[in-house]
């Protein structure tokens, strides 16, 4: 068990908490709500591609567009007949009503798959490769190239393409961005609908390293994804990177190192003390208060 | 003259909600001494005041202060572990101390701990702001949760042994181990009762209308209205702040000690985020700084899931449908717009304003 060994297993861990970092911080930089259904979004992303796999014997790569399919359905749903009808009401009353939201998913998922443990097989098989003295399993390697490959095409997709940059428009000031001709409305729609994308692949990811699914999957990670898009500063595509990489890498040192009984309280001080240094988050944007 | 008008619509609100929760607490308690009640509700009867009593004093820090909290929990599990714990360590060690004693001392003594954590939760707010805030403080609820998880506290005839991860407590001949690390308090005698949990909910209000109504109540509305403008003639935020943190923690400890006496045995996990945002879930719905809606939202939801037992296994389903629902109702604009016009007072009072 070596620090190398630590090392790659905190950054695969890690890299799962930036998918879902980077579904949260899209969606709050642009309708500036703390969407806390995603999490349940990954759980049930996670529940298609088990049927999928099991149930219908589909080939791993189809079942993982299956679940990506239905849940940016599900996300389009949800922020249409959700979140759309509360544009102008408060910041709180919106959360309330993400709360909301994520009961009913966690509750529709009790009754539809029942509270039984599914293992989730995994969709990579369960291959190991050795480098050198350090063991690492297939799920690992795969889930940081895939995390990786999605930052990078994140990137480039807000920076290069125009709904790309309608979205960052929005995020800075949507009705300026109405003004000059973009679709709010929609654009909101689409960071919706790739949010919840990428949480179905988080999902299946999680799943295949920690392979125990219930319906309650996607609540620790979800929380522990917001702390990690908060740490990095909240809004921000790099920032969602950076805090989910920092935040598995410490979680799977304070495992190995000082008890896995506290690693959360562990994780949670860092956060803590990392804000209480730099309170908009490690990469976050100081904004002026305007008198 | 708008401010008598005000003064004196505060000082009927205020006294509809005393009215309320006395006229409650005499029909409940006359139930319960004639054994006129169904036991199901009897049960209930302490976990809503505790549930009214965290209410307030988070509407206290959400509504009246404007800072998200999401860690409200922890400040009940730290109430309830401690309370517990000065009340049972009583039991052992002073035979035959009579129980409202025990839990008097259980509940003060959660309410002093829960104000310390809520004194040193409060500093990093001054920092903080919004979405921050409420992130460090669902971090510092998760924290208390784990390390609660792995506290081991013994006593004995030498006083209180503590451990940390696992049982090094090493008791005397005649020790009892009273927290016990994942498993939690085990073996609590069952002394809360509804009368102390009416005492805590008219004490709670009696200090949260206090402060509402007094100079310190308009700084800190004025901090929540424009925090630059507050600072600008010369109210010290950071104390206000503080303040509001520590008796918000205070109220919602001693309610946690109230809750924790009403059970056999108590976990850590029981005080976790959903609890949190159960009870802003009650702020919420009752309305940001209005009192009254917190007590009326937190015993009609604490009821709700029991009334929807008929449902079974859909209730959970049914509640969630039924929070959505009402969030998208009191927000709609043409129903608001409509019961604006049905209460003709408030026009006039924003005439005024």
């Amino acid at each position: 068990m070596s620090f190398l060994y630590f090392l790659i297993n905190g950054i695969s861990l890690g890299s799962i908490y930036a998918i879902i970092a980077l579904g949260y911080t899209m969606v709050y930089g642009i309708s500036k709500m703390l969407n806390f259904a995603h999490g349940d979004v990954i759980m049930v992303g996670a529940y298609i591609c088990f049927f999928s796999l099991t149930r219908f014997n589909l080939p791993p790569l189809v079942a993982v567009a299956a679940a990506m399919l239905v849940c940016m359905v599900l996300g389009m749903t949800i922020e249409k007949l959700a979140y759309k009808p509360l544009r102008q009401a408060t910041s709180l009353a919106v959360l309330i009503t993400a709360i909301g939201v994520s009961y009913l998913l966690q509750n529709l998922a009790l009754l539809l798959f029942s509270p039984n443990v599914k293992v989730f097989p995994s969709i990579v098989g369960n291959g190991k490769i050795s480098m050198g003295d350090i063991v690492v399993s297939h799920v690992t390697i795969v889930t940081i190239i895939v995390c990786i490959v999605i930052m990078v095409g994140m990137t480039l997709f807000t920076g290069r393409t125009k709904i790309g940059k309608a979205m960052r428009a929005c995020s800075e000031d949507k009705a300026a961005a109405q003004l000059m001709g973009i679709n709010v409305d929609a654009t909101i729609s689409v960071t919706f609908i790739i949010g919840s994308g990428l949480a179905a692949i988080a999902g299946v990811l999680l799943c295949s390293t920690y392979p125990t699914l219930v319906p309650t999957t996607g609540s620790m990670p979800g929380i522990k994804a917001f702390t990690a898009a908060v740490f990095g500063g909240i809004g921000s595509i790099p920032g969602a990177f950076l805090g989910g990489l920092l935040l598995g890498i410490i979680e799977i040192f304070a495992k190995a190192y000082i008890s896995t009984q506290i690693s959360d309280a562990i994780v949670f001080a860092v956060l803590i003390i990392v804000l209480l240094v730099k309170p908009t988050g490690l990469l976050g944007k100081k904004t002026r208060e305007k008198v | 003259m708008g401010k008598t008008i005000r003064n004196s619509r505060t000082r009927t609100v205020n006294f509809i909600t005393y009215a309320l929760v006395i006229i409650a607490y005499i029909i409940l308690q006359s139930m319960v001494s004639s054994g006129n009640i169904k036991s199901v509700l009897k049960g209930m009867l302490v976990p809503i005041c505790a549930y009214i009593v965290m209410a307030v004093s988070l509407n206290l820090t959400v509504g009246v202060l404007g800072e998200l909290s999401l860690g409200h929990a922890g400040f009940m599990s730290v109430g309830a572990f401690t309370g517990v714990t000065a009340a049972m360590a009583m039991f052992y060690g002073i035979p035959g101390v009579a129980p409202w004693l025990r839990l008097l001392v259980g509940m003060v003594t959660g309410a002093v701990f829960a104000a310390v954590a809520g004194l040193l939760i409060g500093i990093p707010v001054l920092r903080l702001r919004g979405d921050y805030l409420a992130i460090v403080t669902l971090a510092f609820g998760e924290i208390i949760k784990s390390l609660i998880n792995n506290l081991y506290v013994g006593f004995d005839s030498k006083g209180f042994h503590l451990s940390m991860l696992e049982d090094k407590t090493n008791l005397l001949e005649g020790g009892k181990l009273i927290i016990g690390g994942p498993m939690g308090i085990g073996g609590i005698k069952k002394i809360s009762n509804l009368t102390a949990g009416f005492i805590l909910v008219m004490i709670t209000l009696i200090v949260v209308f206090h402060i509402m109504n007094s100079r310190s109540g308009r700084a800190i509305m004025a901090i929540r209205d424009n925090r630059i403008a507050a600072e600008s003639v010369g109210i010290n935020v950071t104390k206000y702040k503080l303040t509001v943190f520590t008796i918000s923690a205070a109220l919602a400890g001693a309610a946690g000690a109230l809750f924790a006496m009403n059970y056999s045995t108590i976990v850590a996990n029981k005080f976790d985020f959903n609890t949190s945002i159960l009870v802003l879930v009650f702020v919420v719905l009752g309305g940001l700084s209005n009192m009254l809606g917190s007590v009326i939202a937190a015993a009609a939801l604490t009821i709700l899931p029991e009334a929807l037992r008929q449902f079974s296994e859909y209730r959970m389903l049914v509640y969630a449908i039924v929070l959505i629902l009402v969030m998208l109702a009191t927000n709609n604009p043409a129903l608001r717009a409509l019961i604006d016009k049905l209460k003709p007072g408030r026009k006039n009072e924003e005439k005024e304003g």
